[in-house]
């Protein structure tokens, strides 16, 4: 059964709703008229700029309540839909400590001659990137940084020393296809060495995207702007999936 | 507001701070590192990028090789003698491979020295000159009293920076700092020009500090009043940016002295010879440091930190003397982190936001806003800011970064800033002397607070300085965190200085009792 929902001011079915924005022009009363022309074009009705002023010489802001004539069949909103919560630096931790019970040991390392190494050092630095923290302040990672040109060979040297539980490669520069031989190398060394099926082998760089990483035999493949959270939470979930069905 | 707090603690945690500091000191002194010697090159008048967008000053000091040990000076001005070229053309020279050091042995040092007296003689004059114009502009605009609020523009495009800068100052913004993009601290080299191109910033270029001086000091003489500008000296190239800082009137720094090594995994021999170097060069230009201890509370418990942050700013305050800056010049850095649904949480940042007031009365302290807490509620957000600003104003904090709603949301937009001012400066005008009215309770919540949280720091200094501070850091002592002595970034940049090492400006850059 349908059950279309508005926004809840004071009374059901009400649509009103608070809109706070900037305009790039001096305040004046006219910028307030801006401010509610601009509003009612986005098919809102009653709309009452409560608050305009300058905050800047050549800027405006503006608080505005409005009502909106639209709404939703929450009856046909997939749940999964609204499921998109991503875990939080603690949550991971506690995750890995649950299904684990040990430190997730990761390696992480720009292959090849490549020496960006701004994308490796966003997800593994204590600072991270974006104030989304590094693998490192994690409690439950034990995090190598390798480094920039790092041979394949090395690397997986370095993986079975430490038995390395995720190994994560950066690869920025990406001329004549370099990326991608890199990263293949990497691929067909752990198999031959038989340790690619006990280790989780992760990709990233501003050109890399899932399906490349998937197609060249990665478990995953993180493109720009990628949050450390996001990758510690994929290694945490699909080690503990692992784990779970041993 | 005054706590009644041990003064005998407080001596006994300098003396500790003396004690961690001096061996450090010791291997500083036996030590150079190649961004040290690039600053010498960058304050010769050496600048432009060669081959590949490579610095000069790196392709001069790489050309160097093992002869570095000996200071780039004289065999840099041994050069200049014998072909009469200015700094920048024999830099050019050098760095296209056209001439080779080896070709001037035969200049006596004295001359080559005589040579890079007067050049360095010159850089100073500059550097004077500058900071002259500082206090002169400062003496004509007038600042609003602390606590100076600070803002940050970070669109990695300078260009846009700037218009968020001017922005900023026309909404009360008294500081305004440009975030360096992700990773710069990691390069060994600065980049060159303006850019317009960053990740999570925008990138520290003598060009870029220059775009927003100029920006800043119209809007400063627009508004009445001067609006300082502070970028980043950490990271790899601490020495170089103080010097690009000095030249162009930077007025503010953040300038750390174990942040690199903590928290980016920079080589902490390295991060201690460039600290100290590129603090020498902020004394002289009379540019106000700003420590990084709110990185400590971001990592941990911010209530079990709190003596790790004190500790902290004892080494630093000790580091920063020795250096030559003055009390008026070392920002020691705090933040507001206490989770917000502990009970009393802010009385425990008054204690020690109060307590750092009283050990360090001289101190402009850096308060840093709340981030670990902040969540997609800008409402609550807005609230915790609040009590944030007012923590800020009662105990008379000096530098104040004015904490954003929208902090866990994106970098900030125009309007946050603009409301984030409103915040502060509503909250500093209607309590600006609460701070000077009350009475703190004997014995109470607030002053047993300090009293732990000093007691703590003493023995946590006290662990430092009985085994080393090189080894403490190795033991994880700071932040949990553990880093080798020979291990991190930018190890393979440090060597020993030979013999006949000379670097003009270590004696000319002695402290000068001049007011910042």
């Amino acid at each position: 059964m349908s059950k279309f929902v508005k926004p809840y001011g004071d009374t059901l079915d009400d649509g009103a709703m608070q809109l706070s924005f900037t305009l790039p022009v001096p305040w004046s009363e006219a910028a307030d008229e801006a401010a509610r022309r601009l509003v009612t074009k986005m098919g809102f009705s009653d709309v009452a700029v409560a608050e305009g002023r300058p905050v800047a010489k050549d800027f405006s802001f503006f608080v505005v309540y409005a009502r909106t004539p639209q709404a939703v069949d929450f009856s046909i909103v997939p749940a999964a839909a609204a499921k998109t919560h991503a875990l939080s630096m603690d949550e991971i931790d506690e995750m890995i400590a649950l299904k684990l019970g040990r430190k997730v040991r990761v390696a992480g390392a720009c292959i090849g001659t490549d020496a960006h190494t701004v994308g490796i050092d966003a997800i593994l630095n204590m600072k991270g990137y974006k104030g989304d923290y590094g693998l490192e302040r994690y409690r439950q990672f034990s995090t190598y940084n390798l480094g920039s040109q790092v041979s394949v060979e090395e690397l997986v040297r370095f993986a079975k020393e430490k038995k390395i539980d995720a190994i994560l490669v950066s690869q920025v520069v990406t001329q004549k296809g370099s990326d991608v031989a890199n990263f293949t190398a990497l691929v067909e060394l752990l198999e031959a060495e038989g340790m690619r099926d006990d280790l989780l082998l992760l990709c990233g760089g501003p050109r890399v995207t899932n399906l490349l990483a998937t197609e060249l035999g990665y478990d995953a493949g993180f493109g720009r702007g990628t949050l450390p959270s996001e990758v510690a939470g994929f290694i945490a979930s699909r080690l503990g999936q692992r784990a779970s069905s041993l | 507001m005054k706590l009644r707090i041990e003064e005998q603690a407080v001596e006994r945690c300098r003396e500790l701070a003396h004690r961690i500091a001096t061996p450090v000191s010791d291997f500083i002194a036996g030590h150079s590192t190649v961004s040290v010697e690039r600053s010498v090159l960058r304050l010769f008048g050496v600048d432009g990028v060669g081959a590949d967008d490579a610095p000069l000053v790196n392709l001069v000091v790489d050309a160097l090789g093992p002869q570095r040990a000996g200071g780039i000076a004289t065999l840099f001005c041994a050069a200049l003698a014998e072909t009469g070229l200015e700094p920048q053309a024999l830099a050019e020279e050098v760095a296209a491979g056209r001439l080779a050091f080896g070709a001037f042995q035969n200049v006596p040092s004295e001359v080559a020295r005589a040579i890079a007296r007067s050049h360095a003689h010159r850089a100073l004059t500059k550097i004077s000159q500058v900071r002259a114009g500082r206090a002169q502009r400062l003496a004509r605009l007038p600042q609003k009293p602390p606590p100076l609020l600070y803002v940050i523009v970070a669109s990695g495009n300078i260009y846009e920076d700037r218009t968020a800068a001017v922005a900023a100052a026309e909404a009360g913004a008294q500081i305004v700092a440009v975030i360096r993009s992700t990773g710069q601290s990691l390069l060994d080299f600065v980049p060159y020009g303006a850019t317009t191109e960053g990740f999570g910033g925008t990138y520290a270029t003598q060009e870029n500090f220059r775009v927003m001086r100029e920006a800043l000091d119209e809007i400063s003489e627009r508004l009445g009043r001067y609006v300082m500008l502070t970028n980043y000296a950490s990271g790899l190239c601490m020495p170089e940016i103080a010097v690009m800082a000095a030249f162009e009137r930077l007025d503010m720094l953040l300038n750390d002295s174990m942040y690199g090594i903590l928290f980016r995994d920079i080589n902490p021999k390295r991060t201690f010879v460039d600290q100290h170097f590129s603090r020498m060069l902020n004394a002289y230009a009379g540019i106000v440091i700003n420590t990084g201890e709110d990185n400590y509370l971001t990592t941990a418990d911010a209530v079990e930190q709190a003596p790790a942050v004190l500790a902290s700013q004892f080494i630093n305050e000790e580091f920063a003397h020795r250096a030559g800056l003055a009390d008026e010049q070392i920002g020691l850095g705090d933040a507001y982190e206490i989770d917000p649904d502990l009970e009393d949480g802010f009385l425990y940042q008054l204690a020690q936001a109060q307590l750092a007031r009283q050990i360090f009365p001289r101190a402009p302290l850096k308060y840093m806003p709340p981030t670990k807490h902040m969540t997609g509620d800008i409402f609550k957000g807005h609230l915790i800011d609040a009590l944030f600003n007012l923590t800020s104003v009662m105990t008379h904090q000096g530098i104040h970064l004015c904490g954003m709603l929208t902090e866990a949301i994106h970098t900030p937009f125009l309007g946050d800033r603009a409301l984030s001012l409103e915040n502060a400066r509503y909250i500093m005008g209607t309590a600006r002397h609460l701070g000077d009215d009350l009475e703190c309770k004997p014995g109470g919540i607030i002053e047993t607070r300090a009293g732990a949280v000093l007691a703590s720091a003493q023995s946590l200094l006290g662990r430092v300085a009985d085994r080393g501070l090189l080894t403490a850091i190795e033991d994880g002592v700071f932040a949990d965190i553990s880093r080798p002595p020979d291990g991190g970034r930018g190890f393979e940049g440090v060597f020993a200085r030979a013999a006949d090492y000379w670097n003009p400006f270590e004696d000319l850059l002695v402290p000068q009792a001049v007011a910042p």
